[in-house]
């Protein structure tokens, strides 16, 4: 359960880095889904950081945990419940051999996010091997940093493709002493509503999501600040709410059904409606006070995209039979960024090339 | 204090391709000519930021008004060769803002205006002068605002507050800049204007939000920010509690947290600090104490009664000699008034004081203190400190005498010795000040060659000829290799059995 095979790790990537061979960055293969994958990959050698384990440095009132990048997800959440804490930003695991590594790369975020914060906004510090095979440490195990540029959550969303995370040192929190969750039964557009008229108070809500003209509402907190909140919303009390909430993170409720193409829309909250004319009501799911919209559509990517962008979000291909995913296609000015960004860490393009962008 | 930077900037020093007059007749085409400042006696208040110590002479000074303006000044600089420093409102702790004597200073002075005000979607668009506490004071109306708030925040840009990844009292529980800003535009040196983040909560792509967070003008002008705003809080109460031992102050803050509790504020002050501020604003504070502790609680009313009286009985049991609540808000102003005045307050103890922003793992702070406390002896300065104790950030306040021979450079030496120390417990040399000009050698013993290296290559990636802010942030190999044998290496640090990065 705690071994070191950074030196290994290490190596490999040097190796490739001088026979130009691109790698693939597996851990616990849980998102093979996520993220393009084209030739390039398809017969890219493996880089499998899996066996990479263990937990360095816990420290629960220091609210810090630090692990090796293949650590396995459910090990580490385990470990904070028995201390009473958590990861905040409650990270959908899409299966049990999800690594912290690869929660990190891939950036997703479950229900709590609009009001906690996404994987990002916890992530510390962390050591990687860049494409050149230099191992580095950006940021550290304390709250606040500043020393130097904040390369740490740079790798946050970046897919394997600016580094191969070895040690990721993230921001835990206190579990909420109580939680419940209300159940309303209304349209999109009064849960909309709704939502954001409670949300502009400070009550303790932790989750909202919207779907099949059911609106539902967490509260997390103190017990008394809860149940005072419950008073205040209504609605009724949802039993079983925590497997709710579970099976909406690791998309297994009914909706989520393998079928028509699933996308994941992120744009303004208060946006009212999506695609009006391409889709139906019952195609979405919302949750992140509306800021997060899942969409059950075979509409061409364009023009989902193009939607999306006019209200200036953008929308994933997410899940697709045939395993593909799309990305918001980028500016021509942010793309160039972004290149150069590749070519800083990863000069030369072997790092899970293609699975973020074809560019890249 | 005072510093020549001349001698700092030599390796960095980046020549323009054009005349001082050129340029200036350049400027004065787009810009009316009462903007476009080189006098000397015009530039005189733009010669520092907040760190008086570090001054210079821009070689003109710019204060443009619209976006196009901004772009127009960065075309004309990149394409011949000028360097660019970006100020908001100057009140920077670490010379970020300090210019170039052969750059423009870009003064962002005239971009103020709150464009948007979002209560729905609980955000404000904003102009990069616009004061931090503006904002706040704007989104009053929806019972919202902006929870980042420095102690400077009657006077920082919120520009500068995205340049510098700004931190407040309010950090602990509501996170700094980085984690409470969801859009920005900046302009690139080729004069570009860029949207980082959407109207959503993310973006396709690199976190290019958090890379700009915290860059120090190094790799782009910021033009606009929306920021997130948060409902107030129903209620806010403080706790002060006083400690015969600084340590048992210190092991409390832990108890707090272990009891599950994340409080909005945990602030410490030493023996020092507390009779300052006392001396100073009247809090009330207990003498006879060798640190308080002021611990803030916020949120809903029953949540609020909850805590208040958990963390009562948390403080009696790590020992507190004596524990207030504050009976009412106006009674919590007076507990954090003390607190707020701490640096002004200090500085009546002395001709000059220096400020540090080293940030360590909490369980490090008796070993830490001890340390402070050998070094003032031998350096025989004295130190007040005070401490955003929830989140391990300090701040030593080193009191000196500018005008004694040789005290300066003593202070500098003793609060380089502060950082090294916050390094070798885990800690890290910046907390919330940056690293601007001042802390540009204790760069090299936080991180090794090939750290700096990608960097230089992040840098690189937006301004190839370094042009933005040249010579800070991030030291040259060259100057870490002259600085030679101070630097640490991981591996061989003096304190192999501390877990750290
Ligand atoms: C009394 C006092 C108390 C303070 N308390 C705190 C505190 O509690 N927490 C804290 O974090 N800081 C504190 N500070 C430090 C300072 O106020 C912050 O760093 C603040 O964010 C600086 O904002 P500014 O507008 O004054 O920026 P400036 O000092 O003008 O500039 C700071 C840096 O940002 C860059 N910059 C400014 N505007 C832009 C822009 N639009 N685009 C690109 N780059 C830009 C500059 O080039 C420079 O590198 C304090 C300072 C003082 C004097």
């Amino acid at each position: 359960m705690n071994t070191d095979i950074s030196l290994q790790l290490q190596q490999q990537v040097e190796q490739a880095c001088e026979q130009v061979s691109p790698l693939r960055i597996v851990c616990g293969n849980s998102k093979a889904f996520y993220g393009s994958m084209d030739e390039r990959m398809a017969s890219a050698e493996t880089l499998d950081v899996s066996e990479h384990r263990g937990v360095l440095s816990y420290e629960p009132t220091e609210l810090v945990i630090t692990a090796r990048a293949g650590t396995l997800l459910s090990d580490i959440e385990k470990l904070l419940d028995d201390n009473g804490q958590m990861l905040p930003f409650e990270p959908p695991a899409y299966g049990k051999t999800a690594s912290i590594g690869g929660t990190i790369a891939c950036n997703l975020s479950g229900p709590a996010r609009a009001w906690s914060g996404a994987a990002r906004d916890f992530l510390l510090g962390c050591k990687i091997i860049n494409g050149r095979g230099e191992i580095l440490c950006f940021g550290g195990e304390v709250m606040k940093n500043v020393a130097g540029y904040d390369v740490s959550r740079l790798m946050a969303g970046a897919m394997g493709t600016l580094g191969v995370l070895l040690e990721v040192s993230l921001k835990v929190l206190p579990k909420a002493e109580m939680q419940s969750t209300q159940l309303f039964h209304c349209s999109s557009a009064e849960a909309l509503e709704k939502i954001h008229a409670w949300s502009q108070t400070p009550l303790p809500i932790s989750a909202s999501s919207f779907h099949d003209s059911t609106l539902r509402l967490r509260l997390s907190g103190a017990t008394k600040a809860v149940k005072a909140a419950i008073n205040s919303v209504g609605g009724e009390t949802l039993d079983d709410a925590a497997q709710y909430w579970h099976a909406l993170k690791e998309q297994e409720l009914d909706f989520f059904r393998p079928g028509s193409p699933l996308w994941r829309i992120s744009l303004a909250s208060d946006a009212r409606s999506f695609l009006p004319d391409l889709a139906a009501d019952n195609d979405f799911l919302y949750e992140w006070g509306g800021a997060l919209r899942w969409l059950k559509s075979g509409v061409p990517a364009d023009s989902i995209q193009q939607a999306a962008a006019e209200l200036e979000g953008h929308a994933v291909l997410f899940r697709h039979p045939q395993q593909q995913t799309v990305f918001q296609p980028l500016s021509p000015g942010l793309l160039r960024i972004h290149n150069n960004l590749k070519r800083a860490f990863d000069p030369q393009n072997i790092l899970n090339p293609g699975r973020l962008y074809p560019e890249l | 204090m005072d510093r020549d930077t001349t001698n700092m900037q030599k390796a960095e020093t980046i020549e323009p391709w054009i005349s001082k007059t050129d340029l200036i007749q350049a400027l004065q085409e787009f810009i009316p000519d009462e903007s476009v400042l080189y006098d000397e006696e015009d530039l005189k208040p733009y010669e520092c930021d907040g760190l008086s110590a570090y001054h210079a002479m821009p070689l003109i000074a710019v204060l443009p008004e619209t976006i196009e303006q901004v772009q127009r000044i960065l075309v004309l600089c990149h394409e011949h060769h000028v360097a660019v420093v970006a100020r908001g409102a100057g009140t920077g702790l670490s010379g970020g803002a300090l210019p170039h004597e052969h750059g423009i200073l870009l003064s962002l002075a005239k971009f103020r205006e709150i464009i948007e005000i979002n209560p729905q979607r609980r955000i404000a668009r904003v102009q990069p002068g616009v004061r931090n506490l503006a904002i706040s004071q704007a989104a009053d109306q929806y019972g919202l605002y902006y929870a980042p708030d420095p102690s400077s925040q009657i006077a920082c840009s919120i520009g500068g507050n995205v340049a510098e990844n700004s931190g407040g009292v309010h950090c602990l529980k509501y996170g700094l800049t980085v984690h409470n800003i969801q859009q920005l535009k900046i302009i690139t040196i080729e004069g570009e204007l860029l949207t980082i983040g959407g109207s959503g909560l993310d973006s396709p792509g690199y976190d290019l939000l958090a890379l700009m967070t915290g860059s120090e003008g190094m790799l782009g002008v910021i033009i606009e920010i929306t920021v997130k705003l948060l409902p107030k809080p129903e209620r806010a109460q403080v706790l002060l509690a006083a400690f015969d031992d600084i340590v048992k102050a210190g092991e409390a803050v832990g108890n707090i947290i272990a009891a599950g509790i994340i409080p909005a504020g945990l602030e410490m002050m030493d023996r020092l600090a507390i009779r300052a501020a006392e001396d100073f604003v009247h809090a009330g504070y207990p003498l006879q104490a060798e640190a308080i502790l002021l611990c803030e609680l916020d949120g809903t009313n029953e949540e609020v009664s909850e805590h208040v009286l958990q963390v009562r009985e948390v403080l009696k049991h790590s020992g507190a000699i004596e524990v207030r609540t504050a009976k009412d808000e106006a009674e919590r102003l007076i507990f954090w008034a003390g607190r707020k005045a701490a640096f002004p307050a200090v500085g009546r103890l002395s001709p000059d004081y220096y400020c540090m922003d080293g940030t360590i793992p909490r369980r490090q702070l008796p070993r830490v203190l001890q340390a402070i406390a050998d070094l003032s002896r031998e350096y025989e300065l004295p130190v007040a400190n005070v401490f955003h104790a929830g989140d391990g950030n300090l701040h030593p306040l080193i009191l000196y005498d500018a005008n004694k021979p040789g005290e300066l450079e003593r202070t500098e030496e003793f609060g380089g010795r502060i950082l090294e120390l916050c390094v070798e417990v885990g800690g890290t040399i910046t907390g919330e000040h940056g690293v601007g000009m001042e802390k540009i050698n204790q760069m090299c013993v936080q991180f090794d060659s090939p750290e700096l290296q990608q960097f230089h290559a992040v840098k690189a990636a937006f301004d190839p000829q370094g042009l933005l802010n040249p010579g800070k942030a991030v030291p040259t190999l060259h100057r870490c290799a002259e600085l030679g044998a101070m630097h640490v290496h991981h591996g061989e640090l003096p304190f192999p059995e501390l877990e750290r990065f």
